[in-house]
């Protein structure tokens, strides 16, 4: 089986191959591909960048991201949960807009700094 | 008020200017638009950036705030919210006019840092017929929308080009919950990375279509439907393959040219490869005093070599010696090379430079010379034109210095 590996700009083509539940790979620059191929065939996850409300002005939004990888099943369960989450007051980049998503221990966070200046 | 230096442009390329000019002992005044500094890097939330230089994949907001904090530091003046009108020269110093929210302001400065980024080729500049009704956006004003304003362009979306901002926007108005109905590309080839048409495309099942664009735009008020075409190896649509694709929202991912309306006001002479200004080594233009940098000297692919770019042209400020310019000539299958022109007054022994190749090639050789000695050469197994290839030379090896000579060739 052929696969993408997308954990940097190389994009290394992998070949997987399955026997007897054990995974080999080949065409990996570095060990990052194996252990890609071998999420991708157990339990797929990506890191997910996207926005939340907030009610502060000169932010419609701010820009968030979760700090570790979720399972990939999950990222329209998160969207969904991004709907949900309106910031109040201008936080400081890095904070936690919520905790501990699908029991990963993965937060999101903030990407942008709203106590910047904005004139 | 009187600066060593302005720079124009509160971007990375900007940001890094400012930061280095001040370290090197200028004064600084960083002229900027936006109410926020951070240029394009406000609006690319998705991570990738910054790997080359800090080791680690950061959002785009996350990387600008690096720059930001450093800036912060320093005793540059950042005036936000301003608008440059006029730059002219007068004798030895440069006199720019802006508009800010305190009127119309007048500053005095030796020498100034165009960082003004660019702009993206519009449905005009693709000669795309059609209804002139709403719905039709370039990638960035699609991202900006969502990004920053937080409001959704469409609900069913078809977008043209396979670069990474057309990709990466393809997910992005997915996850926000719009239907993106394909992504179509003129070329045979995807244009943007391998890694993101698979976790853009792939995972969100958006079809990609190569060897497609899109002929008309049908729409009363609000765009309805576009007319897609198959096309030629010449990229001329075909005649008969039309088809109609509905959709209320059309995203341009089209190209980048580098903004140089400014430039062009101060007489700077442009490269016509680039569409940015002729430099040298330390992104000096042709006219003393005034350097380009970042995306206004040429679109970069990765926000770490704009950085690079202008932090250079912001070290090289305090320098008073006089420049004397040879030319950096170019053979074989490049599309460019930047910088064009070699200062032999100034250091030579880390001359960075960055080119692309013409087309796509397998077994390179880059070779510089500087007469008849080779000073650098480098073999590339692959080149491909929308990667931008950087190499650091050391000219102090040459004997004579002159008649410098970049050339690509098969190995």
């Amino acid at each position: 089986m052929e696969m993408v590996c997308i954990v940097c700009p190389n994009g290394c083509r992998l070949n997987v191959t399955e026997q007897d539940g054990r995974v080999s790979v080949s065409g990996n620059k570095c060990k990052r591909g194996e252990t890609f191929a071998v999420a991708e065939l157990t339990n797929p996850t990506r890191s997910v960048t996207t926005s939340v409300k907030t009610t502060v002005a000169g932010y419609p939004v701010v820009s968030v991201k979760t700090d570790g990888e979720i399972p990939k099943s999950k990222i329209f369960d998160l969207m969904e949960l991004c709907g949900k989450i309106i910031v109040t007051k201008p936080l400081p980049i890095g904070s936690v807009v919520a905790e501990d998503l699908f029991g990963t221990g993965v937060n999101l966070i903030t990407t942008t700094d709203m106590e910047e200046t904005n004139e | 008020m009187k600066y060593d230096v302005a720079v124009i442009g509160g971007g990375p390329a900007g940001l890094a200017a400012a930061i280095k000019a001040s370290l090197s002992g200028a004064s600084v005044i960083l002229i900027e638009r936006e109410a926020r500094l951070g240029g394009i890097l406000k609006q690319c939330i998705h991570d990738g950036f910054g790997v080359v230089r800090f080791g680690e994949k950061l959002s785009g907001p996350e990387y600008a705030d690096r720059f930001i904090k450093q800036l912060r530091q320093t005793n540059v003046q950042v005036s936000l919210f301003s608008f440059v009108t006029s730059t002219v020269q007068d004798g030895d110093l440069y006199k720019i006019t802006y508009v800010c929210k305190d009127g119309v302001q007048h500053v005095e400065c030796d020498n100034i840092i165009l960082a003004t980024g660019c702009r993206e080729r519009t449905r005009n500049g693709i000669f795309i017929h059609g209804d002139r009704c709403a719905g039709v956006y370039t990638a960035g004003a699609a991202q900006n929308l969502v990004n920053i304003l937080g409001a959704v362009p469409g609900k069913k979306v078809v977008i043209l080009g396979s670069g990474d901002i057309g990709l990466i926007m393809a997910r992005r108005l997915t996850l926000e919950g719009a239907k993106v109905v394909g992504v179509y590309e003129a070329k045979p080839t995807p244009s943007g990375l391998t890694r993101n048409i698979h976790q853009c495309l792939n995972d969100f099942d958006i079809p990609l279509h190569l060897s497609s664009t899109v002929t008309k735009v049908l729409g009363t008020t609000r765009l309805e439907r576009v007319e897609i075409s198959r096309v030629d190896e010449q990229m001329r649509p075909i005649a008969g393959t039309e088809q109609i694709v509905d959709c209320d929202c059309l995203v341009l991912a089209v190209g980048l040219i580098p903004e140089n309306e400014i430039a062009r006001g101060l007489k700077v002479p442009l490269d016509p490869k680039t569409k940015g200004a002729i430099v040298d080594q330390n992104c000096q233009t042709l006219r003393n005093g005034i350097y380009a940098c970042g995306n206004a000297l040429h679109v970069n692919d990765l926000v770490d070599y704009v950085s690079e770019s202008g932090e250079t042209a912001g070290g090289a400020v305090q320098s008073r010696d006089k420049r004397v310019l040879r030319k950096i000539e170019t053979e074989g299958k490049l599309l460019y090379v930047v910088p064009q022109r070699l200062d032999v007054n100034a250091p030579l022994d880390k001359v960075v430079m960055y080119f692309r190749a013409s087309e796509e090639l397998t077994d390179q050789r880059l070779t510089v010379t500087a007469g008849d000695e080779v000073v650098f050469t480098k073999n590339y197994a692959k080149l491909l034109p929308p990667e931008m290839e950087r190499v650091v030379v050391n000219f102090n090896k040459a004997h004579t210095l002159d008649d410098f000579v970049v050339r690509l060739e098969d190995k």
